[in-house]
């Protein structure tokens, strides 16, 4: 297992590698660069001011140059400053990080915790009653748009009841630690967690019923054990091997995809921040927003390669069946 | 089968989230004013990167030394006398260069302090003018350094700059935003290149000695918001709250539901509601709340691309312009409440020349227009040039995803089919359109965007000759038309420099008629700026230009 994962580390930074230069030259090919901006804000720019503008930013070397310099910093630590927020990098990405991953940890897990059940209770009485509602409520997840959700909670929760802050990050000039920040978490959490909960849902229903059709589930209805137990104990597993490739997709959606529910809740966290790099022409904090979005992309397939392995022991770490 | 324990935990775990929900909001606070914007400041360093937002943040917190008031008149601020050739403050000199130029005498406030209490003094003055004409720190703005090219402390108070030219705005240095020297030097002169990221203002946003205004910023959040306390040191009337809190909320319908629901108080003109979407608040929800439109200095306009060979005949750009009813655009979409433009300089403004010739929607007076300019053919509803068979045809771009632009940019578009023009919509994302497709040049046909200016704001950028953006220059110059007039540029030129307020007014006339006249720009309208207020909230006075609401805090109060 450790020569396992330490190929597919060895495997992900060559990736990571690769990726840093393809993102770096294609931000460089997006039209207009910082100066640019600052040329269309002040009308008494001269040539010569662009030019030494331009220095200033670094943006009169090649593309080749830029990267060779970055790369160079970036393996010593240094993965420059935001243009944007002038700050380091990571000074302004840390916090991102963390508010993204507070709201996508709690999100994730809640849309696990109650989408796979009740994908595995619809898949145990197909066609019934209960698959029913199951799947109206399913497809009502993945059809809600999640700006509207969004908006909508709002107007429930914040405007109508007024139980719940319509947004932000935590109350603003006071200390209220933990629970405040949980409290402004709670919408936008269920924003994300109504979102996606539809989708895990299906996925399980459908990996649970081609489970449940198998040959060594009726052989073990047969040998007379309950229900339960063959439900739980012999085809969970194996149904969960298809559900853990799209958890391990959702890693990598997570950082980009949550972009309109931070947004719509202005939370700032990793999506928007990624968006704003991305339109401000802040290179260096775009360049590292991707990559960490590839870096997390990688680990989640790590994982998802460590979950087949234990979810289905013939599925061995050299990547074939024993 | 009873798959009761998935579905326990499917239970469990709904309920979790709904008793999450259940959690009493936060309480109201009358002390505090909770304002939302849409934008959050890159940098609080008051001269590096223009940027609303942050003009808006520090409005609270500190002082220029010159300012356009609400009546768009030209006041100190920070110092305690505006300098006039009059008064003997200004007295014309020769610059180094041999022009003419001015040295302009100021004197900071006596009872002016940062604050943490150290008092302003010319030592700031000298070290935010040193750091400004270094050039290699990114300090804006460079023109103004650029002309400056000397200044002379005369004592801890009083200063004098040199002008190396004689402009009629010589006594205004509204941009000359002081840094503490006592607080900030160490950064500069440790490496003025890298010291633009390593400035007090944003890896000590929060010290008081940065700051000199009614507030001081006592807490941020990036991305999030803002906190604003009284500041103790200010001389001033002080700030009708103990607390002033800004949010970013980027997205207006949150904004909105922000605003019903208690967790802002009002929505800043400056960065919020556009007037479409406070029109429809109002229609719903005005009664519970003031809302304030103030048209202004943010010019709405189509730069037409003199380099089309259609664009270039006068009379179809006369066509172009007597086609469209820019009168019911400004009713139908706007309420009335952004008045249509009848040239690029607002009527708000002293220079404005009301009898300059004003184009009204003459649909028979375009096509006469056109037929003139030999487009007698008409085929499926499009014209088409007698002898080249040429189709009447232009591209129309704009910002991708700016609702109210793309709606007039439709009406627009079905006006002219109504005369026969044909017009291409190609819009592309800000990103794309600002960053190349304007400053470069690359737009075709008709380009819709605004312009923010100042109160007789000279267009030398926008409209000199000299400034038309081209790959020799490095795009430099912002006269994206690429307007070319002899008599246009002279104006420009005598304009800047004539003191004489009488004949700078006629200058100013002579100047609207040209571009009236010559219409390289389409005038739609200047856009209003709208304020959603609680009712209990007085003093706010929009002012109309690009100086905030915030600058004038202190007259602010809670009825």
């Amino acid at each position: 297992m450790l020569r396992f994962l330490g190929e597919r580390l060895v495997q992900s930074a060559a990736v990571l590698a690769v990726m840093s230069f393809v993102i770096f030259a294609l931000i460089g090919l997006m039209p207009g660069d910082p100066v640019d901006l600052m040329i269309s804000a002040d009308p008494d720019l001269t040539s010569a001011d662009i030019e030494k503008l331009r220095e200033i930013y670094g943006l009169d070397r090649p593309v080749v140059e830029r990267y060779g310099n970055w790369l160079w910093a970036a393996l010593q630590g240094d993965f420059g400053f935001s243009r944007l927020f002038a700050r380091p990098v990571f000074e302004v990405l840390i916090p991102a990080l963390g508010h993204t991953l507070a709201l996508l940890g709690i999100s994730l897990t809640l849309a696990l915790c109650i989408g796979l059940p009740l994908g595995i209770w619809a898949a145990v009485k197909p066609y019934s009653v209960r698959d029913y509602a199951v799947n109206l409520f399913a497809f009502a997840g993945i059809s809600v748009p999640s700006f509207w959700l969004g908006l909508l909670l709002i107007i429930v929760f914040a405007v109508i009841l007024g139980i719940l802050p319509a947004g932000g990050l935590g109350t603003p000039g006071a200390d209220g630690g933990w629970a405040d920040k949980l409290i402004y978490l709670v919408l936008p959490a269920a924003s994300l967690t109504l979102a996606s909960v539809g989708g895990h849902t299906r996925y399980m229903r459908a990996s649970m019923l081609e489970t449940l059709r198998q040959d060594y589930i009726r052989t073990a209805r047969a040998k007379g054990l309950t229900e339960r137990r063959v439900v739980l104990g012999h085809a969970l597993r194996n149904a969960l091997i298809p559900v853990t490739t799209i958890v391990a997709l959702d890693f990598g959606f997570l950082f980009s995809g949550a972009l309109i529910t931070e947004t719509i809740f202005a939370y700032p966290g990793m999506g928007k921040l990624t968006y704003d790099a991305v339109m401000g022409n802040d290179f260096n904090l775009a360049l590292v927003a991707l990559l960490l979005a590839t870096l997390v992309t990688l680990i989640g397939n790590i994982l998802a390669d460590l979950a087949y392995a234990w979810l289905d022991p013939r599925i061995g770490f050299e990547g074939k069946n024993q | 089968m009873r798959p009761a324990g998935p579905v326990s935990f499917s239970i469990l775990a709904a309920v979790l989230l709904l008793l999450c929900a259940v959690w009493p909001a936060q309480a109201k606070d009358r002390d505090q004013l909770t304002i939302g914007i849409t934008q959050y400041p890159s940098t609080f360093h008051p001269n590096i990167d223009s940027m609303l937002a942050k003009s808006y943040i520090l409005g609270f917190t500190r002082r220029p030394f010159t300012v356009h008031d609400q009546d768009w008149q030209l006041v100190c601020m920070l110092c305690t006398k505006l300098p006039t050739i009059e008064n003997g403050l200004a007295v014309p000199e020769t610059a180094p260069n041999g022009k003419k130029g001015i040295a302009v005498t100021y004197t900071i406030r006596p009872d002016a302090v940062w604050g943490d209490g150290k008092p302003i003094t010319t030592k700031d003055v000298l070290f935010t003018w040193r750091m400004g004409r270094q050039g290699q720190t990114g300090i804006l703005p460079i023109e103004f350094y650029r002309s400056a090219y000397k200044v002379e402390a005369k004592d801890d108070k009083t200063f004098t700059i040199h002008f190396d030219k004689l402009t009629f705005d010589y006594n205004a240095i509204n941009s000359f935003d002081l840094v503490p020297a006592h607080v900030d030097q160490v950064n500069f002169d440790a490496d003025p290149v890298a010291y633009k990221n390593k400035t007090a203002f944003d890896t000590d946003t929060t010290n008081e000695a940065l700051y000199f205004g009614p507030y001081v910023i006592s807490e941020t959040e990036r991305g999030s918001y803002v906190v604003l306390e009284r500041n103790p040191k200010w001389w001033g009337e002080p700030g009708p709250f103990k607390r002033i809190v800004v949010k970013i909320i980027p997205n207006t319908a949150a904004l909105e539901a922000n605003l019903l629901s208690g967790n802002i108080d009002m929505i800043a003109g400056e960065l919020g509601f556009t007037v479409d979407q406070a029109l429809r608040f109002e229609t719903r929800h005005g009664k519970s709340f003031q809302v304030l439109y103030k048209p202004g200095l943010i010019y709405e306009h189509i730069d037409l691309n003199m380099d089309n060979p259609l664009l270039k005949n006068r009379d179809l750009r006369h066509a172009l312009i007597y086609a469209i009813d820019r009168d019911a655009i400004s009713k139908q979409l706007f309420g009335g409440r952004q008045p249509v433009a009848q040239s690029a300089v607002n009527p708000l403004d002293w220079v404005y020349a009301d009898d300059v010739k004003h184009y009204t929607y003459d649909p028979k007076k375009a096509l006469e227009l056109i037929v003139k300019a030999g487009f007698t053919k008409l085929e499926k509803g499009i014209r088409h040039h007698k002898n080249t068979g040429e189709a009447l045809r232009f591209e129309f771009m704009t910002t991708a995803g700016s609702k109210v632009r793309e709606l007039v940019q439709q009406v627009l578009q079905s006006q002219w089919k109504a005369v026969g023009v044909d017009v291409r919509i190609k819009n592309e994302p800000a990103r794309v359109y600002f960053g190349q497709t304007v400053t470069q040049r690359k737009f075709t046909g008709l380009a819709m965007y605004a312009w923010l200016s100042a109160p007789e704001s000279v267009p030398r950028g926008t409209l000199h000759s000299a400034h038309i953006p081209t790959e020799a220059n490095g795009w430099a110059g912002q006269n994206y038309p690429g307007f070319d007039n002899a008599e246009m540029d002279a104006l420009i030129e005598k304009i800047e420099v004539e003191l004489d307020k009488p004949k700078r007014k006629a200058m100013w006339k002579r100047l609207q008629e040209i571009y009236v006249e010559e219409l390289p720009v389409i005038p739609l309208y200047f856009r209003a700026e709208a304020y959603i207020m609680p009712k209990w909230l007085g003093g706010v006075k929009p002012t109309g230009h690009q100086y905030p609401t915030s600058l004038w805090v202190e007259e602010w109060q809670a009825k």
